[in-house]
C-alpha cells in the first residue's frame, strides 16, 4: 500500500511538470508533445491507483521461471509496430508513384510519412524485437531471470513513449532533420534515460548469470546496445533553443556535422541492424535447427572484427563532398576490410546447418531464417562495393540504395524477426504449436518475392538514373533534366509499391498466425517440421551460486 | 556445462561450451574466408599508399598517384572547357542571323541552348516546353513578344516586367473589376464577348453588349478583332490558345484583377553565349519565324490549332 501511494505520487509529481511545461510550451509541437507525456502520466496513475498489482512480478517473482512478461509484450509491440512501418512504407511508395497521394497536406506529405516510416520499421519494429528478444536471450543464455525487474518493465513502456513522441513529432514537423536521428532533443533525452536502463537490466542479468561463459549471442547485444547509446548521445549533442520549445542546434556544423551524423547513420546499420540481428541469429538459427554452431572460434575473430572495423566506414556516405580525400578514403578500406567479417556471421549461420539441411526443405522458420542470412550475405557484400569511390559515383544518391537497404532491412532484418517471432510466440504463450505452419511458409514466400520485386526494381531504377544524370551528349551537355530521370523511373516505382504490397500482405498473414497462436487455436493441416520444446527445462538455474566469470 | 565431445553428424569436436541447449564446433575459420579478409587488408593498405590517407598535423598525405578529388574535377572541367573552347568562341562572334543560316553551328547552338533550358527554364515552360498556365508553350507559333529569334533573343536577354531590368518588356494590363473601371455585369458581358471572340461560345445578347464595352476598353491593345499586339505583349484572343485559361472563371478573374507574368531577364544570369543558344533553341521548337517578320500576318496564316470559327 505504501508503495503504491509512493508511486502514485511520483506519477503526480511528472504529470505536474508535463502539464506545466505543455502551459509554459513555445511551441504548438511541443505543447501536443507534452499533452502526450501527460497522458502517459495520467495512464500511469490511474493504473496504480486501482490497485494493479505489481509487486507479485516484481517483488514476489516465481524464481523457478523466466522472466517473460515484458517479452510477451515485446513481441505484440513487434508486430503492431511491424504492421504500423510497413503501411508507411507502403503508402509513401505509392506517393512516389502517384504523387497526388500526398493530399496536399502538410501532414501527409512525403517528407513527413518518410522518417515515419523509416522510424517505425527500424526503431519500433528492430527496435522491440531486439529488447525482447535480448531479453529472452539473456535470460535463457545465462541461466537466470532478468535484474532490476521493474527496470525493465520501465524500458518497454518507455521505449513505447519514445516512439509515440518521435512519430507524433514527424506528422507534427518536429525534427532535426537528420537522417535517422530526427527526433527533437527532449525526445532524444528520454531514450537516453531509457537506454541506459535497458544497458543496466542487460548487464544485470549477465553479472547475476550462472553459466560460467558469456555467449556469443549476448557479445553481440551487449555491444550494440552500448555503441547504440554511445551514437545516439555524440550525434544529438544539441542545444535547445528555448526549454519548453521543440526546436534545438547542433554543436556540430557543415562538414563536421555530416561527418558525425553519418558516423552515427552508418553505425546505425552497423550496430543496431547488424551486430543486434547478429545475436538473434546466434541463439533462433541454433535453437530451431537443433545443431551446434559451427565455429567458436569464427565467432570471436568476426565479432571482434566486425565491431572494430565498422566504426569507420561512415565516411563512405560522403563520397565526392566537402570531406576531406583522407576520410573518404578512410571510409572505403574500412568498408571493404568489413566484408569478410560481415560475411563471418553469414557463414557461421549457414553452416550450423551442416548435418541439418533437410529442414530447410521441411522447417519453415529454417527456410525463412536461410533466406534472412542469404540477404544479410547479399547485402554485406553489396555495401562494401557501393563504397568503392568509382561504384558509389554511379550509385550514390539514386534508387540503387534504397534497394541495397531493403535487401538489407526487408530480407534480413525483416526475415530474421519474423523467424524469431514464430519461434517464440508458441514457447512464450505456452502453446503446443504455431497456430500454422504452412502459414509460415505463405508468409516466407510472399516475403520473398516482395524482396525480389523491391530489390531488382530499385537496382533497375537506381542503375537506369545514374545513368541518365551522367550521360553527356557530343557537345559535352548533359542529356537529360531531372524530371525526365524521374519519368523513366516511375514504372520501377510501381512495381516497387508492389514488392512493399506482398511484403505486407507476409506480414499480416503473420499476424493471424500470431493472434490465433496466442488465443490457443491450432490450424487442422498436415504437420511440418518444427524445433522440439520442453518447458519444463526452459527454467532458470535456482540458488546456484554465481559461477566466476 | 557440456563437456567436449565428437558431433555425430560432422564429425567435429564440439568446443565443451553449452548454453540453453546450443553448443560450438571447434570448426577452423574457413580458409577462402580468411585469406579473402588478408586481401581485403592488403589492397587497404595499397590503397591507402596510393591515395590520400594519413591525416597529419595540418593536412594529410597526399598519396603516391598525387590523385585529389579537387584537382581531378579540375582536370576535367579544364580539358572540356578546351574542348569548346572553340566552337563557344565562333557562337560568341557569330550573330544570331550566321547561327541560323550555318548548319553546323546551328546544331551546336540548339545542343547546348536544349541542355540550358532543361537547367534554367523547364521549372516554368515545361520539360517539353509546352509551358502550363501563367507561362506559354514555346512550342507553338502563338507568341506573345514576337517570334523571330531576335525577339526571342531580346526576351531572354531583359526578361519580362523584370524589376531593375529598363530594356524588360514591359506593358500593364489594368485590373478592370478591382479598380471600378468595369462593373460586374460589365466584365461578364466582356468575358463572353471574348469567349465568342475565340470560339468558345455562341453569341448572346450578354457578348453582343460585351462587343461595345470590349470596344472601348480592350480593343486598344488586344485589337479589334482580338488579333493582339506584340507591341504590349497582348495575347492573342480570337484563338483557342490561352494563357491562363478560357473558362468563364479564369477568364472572370483575368478582367476583374489583371495579370502580371514575370519572366526573369537572363542577360544577367547567363553568360551570352549560352542565351544565344537558348534563343536559338527556342526558335527551334516549331513557331520559329523568319528574321525579318513582316508584320503578324504570315503566323497567322500558319495558325493551325487556332481555330476562331466553328
Amino acid at each position: 500500500m505504501e508503495l503504491a501511494v509512493s508511486r502514485a505520487g511520483l506519477w503526480l509529481v511528472a504529470l505536474f511538470i508535463a502539464v506545466a511545461a505543455c502551459a509554459a510550451a513555445v511551441d504548438t509541437g511541443f505543447a501536443i508533445h507534452m499533452g502526450l507525456v501527460a497522458l502517459a502520466c495520467v495512464i500511469g496513475l490511474v493504473v496504480t491507483l486501482r490497485g494493479v498489482d505489481l509487486s507479485k512480478a516484481i517483488l514476489a517473482p516465481d524464481p523457478g521461471r523466466y522472466d517473460d512478461d515484458v517479452i510477451r509484450w515485446g513481441v505484440i509491440a513487434t508486430v503492431f509496430w511491424g504492421i504500423t512501418g510497413f503501411l508507411a512504407g507502403l503508402y509513401i511508395a505509392l506517393q512516389l508513384a502517384l504523387p497526388v497521394l500526398n493530399l496536399n497536406l502538410e501532414w501527409t506529405s512525403f517528407s513527413r510519412l518518410r522518417p515515419l516510416h523509416t522510424s517505425a520499421v527500424i526503431f519500433a519494429f528492430g527496435g522491440n524485437a531486439l529488447i525482447a528478444t535480448s531479453f529472452y536471450v539473456v535470460q535463457r543464455t545465462c541461466r537466470a531471470r532478468l535484474a532490476f525487474p521493474g527496470l525493465a518493465r520501465f524500458v518497454f513502456w518507455g521505449y513505447q513513449l519514445f516512439i509515440v513522441l518521435a512519430a507524433t513529432g514527424y506528422l507534427l514537423g518536429i525534427t532535426q532533420g537528420k537522417e535517422y536521428a530526427e527526433p527533437e532533443w527532449y525526445v532524444d533525452l528520454w531514450l537516453t534515460v531509457v537506454w541506459v536502463a535497458y544497458l543496466a537490466v542487460f548487464v544485470g542479468t549477465i553479472v547475476k548469470r550462472t553459466e560460467p561463459h558469456i555467449y556469443v549471442a549476448n557479445w553481440f547485444y551487449l555491444s550494440f546496445i552500448v555503441t547504440v547509446a554511445m551514437l545516439h548521445i555524440v550525434n544529438n549533442l544539441n542545444w535547445p533553443v528555448s526549454f519548453v520549445g521543440s526546436r534545438s542546434y547542433p554543436i556540430f556544423a557543415g562538414v563536421q556535422g555530416a561527418l558525425v551524423q553519418w558516423w552515427y547513420g552508418h553505425n546505425a546499420v552497423g550496430f543496431f541492424l547488424t551486430a543486434g540481428f547478429l545475436a538473434m541469429m546466434y541463439y533462433f538459427v541454433p535453437k530451431q535447427a537443433e545443431r551446434p554452431v559451427f565455429s567458436y572460434r569464427l565467432s570471436i575473430i568476426h565479432f571482434w572484427a566486425l565491431i572494430f572495423l565498422y566504426i569507420w566506414a561512415g565516411p563512405h556516405h560522403l563520397h565526392y563532398t566537402a570531406l576531406p580525400d583522407w576520410a573518404q578514403t578512410l571510409g572505403m578500406v574500412f568498408s571493404i576490410m568489413l566484408w569478410m567479417p560481415s560475411w563471418g556471421g553469414m557463414i557461421n549461420g549457414l553452416m550450423t546447418l551442416n548435418g541439418a539441411w533437410d529442414k530447410v526443405r521441411t522447417d519453415p522458420i529454417i527456410r525463412m531464417m536461410v533466406m534472412a542470412l542469404a540477404f544479410y550475405g547479399m547485402s554485406t557484400f553489396e555495401g562494401p562495393m557501393m563504397s568503392i569511390k568509382s561504384v558509389n559515383s554511379l550509385s550514390h544518391y539514386t534508387d540503387w540504395t534504397i534497394g541495397h537497404v531493403h535487401s538489407g532491412a526487408l530480407g534480413w532484418n525483416g526475415m530474421i524477426t519474423f523467424s524469431a517471432i514464430y519461434y517464440l510466440v508458441p514457447r512464450l504463450w505456452n502453446r503446443q504449436r504455431l497456430y500454422s505452419l504452412r502459414m509460415v511458409n505463405w508468409h516466407f514466400w510472399l516475403a520473398t518475392i516482395g524482396i525480389v520485386f523491391y530489390a531488382a526494381s530499385m537496382w533497375v531504377a537506381g542503375i537506369t538514373q545514374g545513368l541518365m544524370w551522367r550521360e553527356y551528349g557530343a557537345d559535352g551537355y548533359l542529356v537529360n533534366s531531372f524530371v525526365e530521370t524521374v519519368v523513366a523511373l516511375r514504372p520501377m516505382f510501381f512495381l516497387r509499391a508492389l514488392g512493399g504490397l506482398l511484403f505486407l500482405a507476409g506480414a499480416l498473414v503473420m499476424v493471424v498466425n500470431v493472434w490465433r497462436t496466442i488465443l490457443g487455436h491450432s490450424r487442422d493441416e498436415a504437420p511440418m517440421r518444427d524445433a522440439a520444446f520442453d518447458p519444463e527445462k526452459d527454467r532458470p538455474v535456482v540458488n546456484a551460486a554465481p559461477a566466476a566469470a | 556445462m557440456a563437456k567436449s565431445r565428437i558431433d555425430d553428424a560432422t564429425g567435429v569436436e564440439t568446443v565443451g561450451h553449452e548454453w540453453d541447449g546450443i553448443e560450438e564446433l571447434n570448426n577452423p575459420l574457413p580458409r577462402w574466408w580468411l585469406w579473402t579478409f588478408y586481401a581485403c587488408i592488403v589492397f587497404s593498405i595499397g590503397y591507402c599508399v596510393a591515395y590520400p590517407a594519413w591525416p597529419l598535423i595540418d593536412k594529410a598525405t597526399a598519396g603516391t598517384l598525387g590523385w585529389s578529388s579537387r584537382g581531378q574535377l579540375e582536370g576535367e572541367m579544364k580539358a572540356e572547357a578546351a574542348r569548346k573552347a572553340g566552337l563557344l568562341a565562333e557562337l560568341d562572334r557569330a550573330s544570331l542571323e550566321q547561327i541560323a543560316t550555318d548548319p553546323r553551328l546551328r546544331r551546336a547552338a540548339i545542343d547546348g541552348g536544349r541542355a540550358a533550358f532543361k537547367v534554367n527554364c523547364i521549372q516554368c515552360h515545361g520539360n517539353g516546353a509546352a509551358g502550363s498556365p501563367g507561362y506559354p508553350n514555346l512550342n507553338d507559333d502563338d507568341w506573345l513578344w514576337g517570334g523571330d529569334v531576335a525577339s526571342i533573343h531580346q526576351t531572354l536577354v531583359h526578361g519580362i516586367r523584370q524589376p531593375g531590368d529598363d530594356a524588360t518588356r514591359m506593358s500593364q494590363m489594368p485590373a478592370f473589376g478591382r479598380d471600378g473601371i468595369l462593373n460586374a455585369v460589365q466584365v461578364q458581358d466582356v468575358v463572353s464577348h471574348v469567349r465568342v471572340l475565340a470560339g468558345e461560345e455562341k453569341p448572346s445578347a450578354s457578348s453582343q453588349r460585351g462587343a461595345q464595352v470590349y470596344a472601348d476598353n480592350c480593343a486598344v491593345c488586344h485589337g479589334t478583332a482580338g488579333e493582339g499586339s506584340r507591341m504590349v505583349g497582348a495575347p492573342r484572343l480570337n484563338d483557342a490558345i490561352w494563357l491562363y485559361g478560357g473558362d468563364r472563371k479564369t477568364l472572370t478573374q483575368t478582367v476583374t484583377n489583371a495579370r502580371y507574368g514575370v519572366m526573369p531577364s537572363w542577360g544577367n544570369r547567363l553568360d551570352p553565349v549560352t542565351v544565344k543558344m537558348l534563343a536559338a533553341y527556342v526558335h527551334s521548337l516549331g513557331g520559329g519565324e523568319e528574321t525579318p517578320a513582316p508584320e503578324a500576318a504570315p503566323a497567322e496564316a500558319a495558325a493551325g490549332p487556332a481555330a476562331a470559327t466553328k
